[in-house]
């Protein structure tokens, strides 16, 4: 870094420590490939429309810094970092159908999010691209059209005596989120999984575009529906970065509070679905009234089961209740005893544990190199926690542990949840402790055009990275949300490599990750 | 004359009695399990709503599917009224005895195994191909090890017909068989197998890459699927009967003794309470077990019901 430190970084204001700098394509490749070789990862990668010039953007975190490079281009193309981090392939693939902008020399140039949704020569996200529904293709067209053709998408073949092709989904058997699986198997063994997403692509990027800055934060809530303080938090950090305010203590307490309960409540609802994926249905019945508590708690003290609009730039829109304190301890000792006889029934059932050891192993090499985040990232034996290794108010008081693993495999991501659950019931004990008096929010001036902000919040599966960019009349120009499946979903590929197909479903169940979120 | 008058109307009585309880039975495990689960459920009679509306639907079929495809649904609901036909529960007089002996019976079973398997490949598509080899691993190895459980009380009573089974073993002085013992346990892990339960399949499943028996009838719709879930129903109730007859047969009235009737039916319907209850905590306690350990399982079975024959065999109990 010290090469590239003295020319033009900025540090950004707000909640986490970063720097902003602006380079040139050959600099930018350089400082990418300084980064890979010092073991940091990339946390986004994202394009943007400046009328008619086009940027990249690219976040870049090592252990104790996080940098944003931004590169503005002459024409559409910028140079490939895909093979420096192999999480870029598929946001350099959505870059390409959003923006028209092309990684030079990039092995994969597929579509990835576009479904024939919209003509190939239209992108989406450039300001020229006025979101109207005349913009999809025209029904009658596409009706005339054979669906293959009109989704030509040339998954990898692999051919060999006996292999076979089964294509899963994106309608499935049952009420899940749409997405294809492509398995090459011999007889049950999996010798390829390939993955097709984007089913869910709704146009949220195009959406915060025609939003103000308070408004944006209703939509960022919603970017994946089981992240919805996470995403709020980010959100709210990165408007309070580019406003550069800081909220009050008491309203950073609450996020913090509404994160952790965010994150007891999914872990409750996924160690409940794995249960119940490996035959134990009793598993998800106690997990599920677990998390059913949860929600209603929620739904008292702060107005939503889940937590949706609580936290809004500036600071929370609701204050914790006065009975809270006592109710959020009462929870924490009832679910305590709870979840620790539920462990222990988990580590002791023989049937369960053999379903879940050794099965969808991601060896903590292998999460290195491909970039393995969050939850999933920790149970492969990695130290990433943005929580502890990148701390902000009220993290760096409250001392976040990290749970770790090293097996990597479905029962390490039990493990790890279980650890979790454990570390945000301390957490939230605390929080109601030491929660400080005073304001909730602080107003918010509108911003310059022009201001950079970044949010960045280990939600419960991973960390949430939100960028914004405001733009004239408190207005956003650009807005991305980034969410932790970006960076995990390719790893489901590698996990399931030489496990029987009947296996996937708790495997994908052990990663959990969101279409929604990714697909945007 | 009037001796097969009273046995015809014995045997229809008790077929019809299995037809439609059978559902019943389904939702008395499912409402059991509900229960153990701290929830609850469905209510008792929540087989026969799925019925209902699975008949009052449109029956939707691919455009390839072919006359197996139509037909198999009618095939393995005759199959299983003819097997629910020849096991007495109530009575043992029954009409039909002859035309299957226990023998024939898992005959019966596969012929409708078969016709699923073939029907489920026949549309073509990857989950039908995938249910059917899983669905025949599994028969397989079960089919064996049920043969070596009917072989042990077929030895002890030296008949192969139910009836004479259970008039020997139900109305003879008592005695304790530890061959019969072992039978029943690899009877119980046959019947879990062959009725898509856990450990081996998750009736409750909607994973569609981890499905055995779903994965089989995932084509079906409307009327035909209604017919499936029936013959179904009445075949995992026909298992827990057989496993009445040969292994807990007290109760069972003898042909002609019209006045045991109503005490033959109370203790039936404590049975199957008691046998749904039971397999409803098996199945609550255990997880699904990954497919290839469904080998070790049923082999298993294989081995408990040949030590059963050996038992008897070598210390003739």
């Amino acid at each position: 870094m010290q090469e590239f430190s003295p020319i033009g970084s900025e540090p950004l204001s707000g909640a986490v420590v970063a720097r902003h700098a602006r380079v040139d394509a050959r600099r930018w490749r350089v400082c990418c490939e300084d980064f890979a070789t010092r073991g940091g990862r990339l946390v986004a990668l994202w394009g943007s429309d400046s009328g008619g010039s086009y940027e990249m953007h690219a976040a870049l975190a090592d252990a104790d810094d996080l940098v944003v490079l931004t590169v503005p281009l002459a024409g559409t193309a910028y140079p490939n970092i895909s093979d420096l981090f192999p999480a870029a392939i598929r946001m350099q693939r959505a870059a390409q159908d959003l923006l028209g902008l092309v990684a030079d020399g990039a092995a994969d140039t597929r579509k990835w999010l576009r479904h024939a949704a919209w003509p190939a020569d239209t992108f989406p996200l450039r300001k020229s691209t006025v979101a109207t529904e005349s913009q999809t293709i025209d029904n009658k067209e596409k009706n005339s059209q054979e669906p293959a053709a009109m989704d030509a998408y040339s998954f990898v073949q692999v051919s060999g005596d006996g292999v076979h092709e089964i294509p899963v989904g994106p309608v499935h058997a049952g009420t899940i989120e749409p997405g294809h699986f492509r398995f090459s198997i011999v007889g049950e063994r999996v010798l390829r999984l390939e993955e097709r997403l984007g089913y869910k692509h709704k146009g949220i990027e195009k959406r915060f575009e025609q939003l103000s800055l308070m408004e944006g934060a209703k939509l960022a809530a919603r970017v994946s529906g089981d992240s919805a303080a996470a995403f709020g938090w980010a959100y709210a950090m990165a408007v309070e970065s580019a406003v550069d305010v800081t909220p009050p203590p008491r309203a950073l307490w609450l996020r913090a509070l509404l994160l952790e309960r965010e994150r007891i409540a999914n872990h409750l609802g996924d160690l409940g679905f794995l249960g119940n994926d490996a035959g134990l249905a009793f598993g998800l019945s106690q997990f599920l009234i677990l998390k059913e508590d949860v929600l209603r708690l929620n739904q008292a003290l702060f107005g939503h089961r889940y937590l949706m609009d609580v936290i809004v730039p500036g600071g929370v829109a609701r204050d914790f209740p006065d009975d809270g304190v006592a109710r959020v301890r009462e929870e924490c000792a009832r679910l305590e005893e709870t979840v620790r006889r539920l462990n222990q029934i988990y580590d002791e059932h023989a049937g369960l544990q053999d379903r879940f050891a050794e099965c969808g192993r991601v060896t903590p090499e292998l999460a290195a190199q491909l970039g393995l985040i969050g939850q999933a990232a920790r149970a492969s034996g990695l130290t990433c926690d943005v929580r502890v290794t990148h701390s902000c108010v009220p993290y760096r008081e409250l001392e976040a542990k990290i749970a770790s693993h090293k097996a990597g495999d479905v029962a390490a991501r039990v493990a790890v949840r279980f650890a979790e659950i454990a570390e945000s019931i301390r957490l939230l004990r605390l929080i109601v402790d030491r929660l400080p008096l005073g304001d909730i929010a602080v107003p918010l001036l509108s911003p310059p055009a022009g201001k950079f902000g970044i949010g960045w919040v280990e939600g419960w599966r991973g960390d949430v990275f939100v960028a914004l960019e405001t733009g004239p009349d408190g207005r956003i120009v650009r807005l991305h949300p980034r969410d932790p499946s970006w960076h995990n979903w390719p790893l489901l590929e590698h996990a399931i490599l030489g496990n029987i197909v009947p296996d996937f479903p708790l495997i994908n169940k052990s990663f959990n990750l969101s279409y929604a979120g990714q697909d945007l | 004359m009037l001796t097969s008058f009273a046995s015809f109307l014995s045997q229809l009585a008790q077929t019809l009695l299995v037809v439609l309880v059978a559902p019943l039975m389904l939702g008395w495990v499912s409402q059991c399990r509900a229960w153990l689960q701290n929830r609850s459920g469905p209510g008792l009679l929540q087989p026969y709503r799925v019925l209902f509306k699975l008949f009052d639907k449109d029956a939707l079929m691919a455009h390839n599917a072919s006359a197996i495809f139509r037909g198999a649904p009618y095939i393995q609901f005759g199959c299983m009224v003819l097997a629910a036909s020849v096991v007495p529960i109530i009575e043992t007089n029954l009409l039909f005895a002859p035309a299957a002996d226990v023998i024939a019976l898992v005959g019966v079973f596969a012929l409708a195994r078969v016709f699923s398997a073939l029907a489920a490949m026949d549309a073509g598509t990857s989950f039908g191909s995938f249910g059917a080899r899983r669905e025949m691993l599994v028969a397989s190895l079960s089919e064996p090890a049920l043969l070596m459980v009917f072989f042990t009380p077929l030895l002890i009573v030296q008949s192969s017909s139910l009836n004479v089974i259970v008039d020997t073993l139900a109305h003879r002085e008592f005695a304790l068989y530890p061959s019969l013992a072992f039978a029943a346990v690899a009877f119980i892990m046959v019947l879990l197998a062959e009725n898509a339960r856990i450990p081996i399949d998750n009736p409750a499943t909607h994973l569609e890459l981890t499905m055995i028996h779903e994965a089989l009838i995932l084509e079906y719709s409307g009327r035909h699927l209604a017919l499936i879930e029936w013959a179904n129903a009445i075949k995992f109730t026909t298992y827990c009967t057989i496993g009445i007859a040969l292994f807990m047969p007290w109760g069972i009235a003898q042909a002609g003794a019209w006045q045991m009737l109503p005490a033959a039916v109370a203790v039936l319907i404590v049975k199957l309470c008691a046998i749904g209850a039971g397999l409803a905590l098996m199945e609550t306690v255990s997880a699904k077990m990954r497919i290839f350990r469904a080998p070790e399982f049923l082999g298993m079975a294989y081995m408990l019901a040949a030590l059963g024959m050996l038992t008897l065999l070598l210390l003739g109990a």
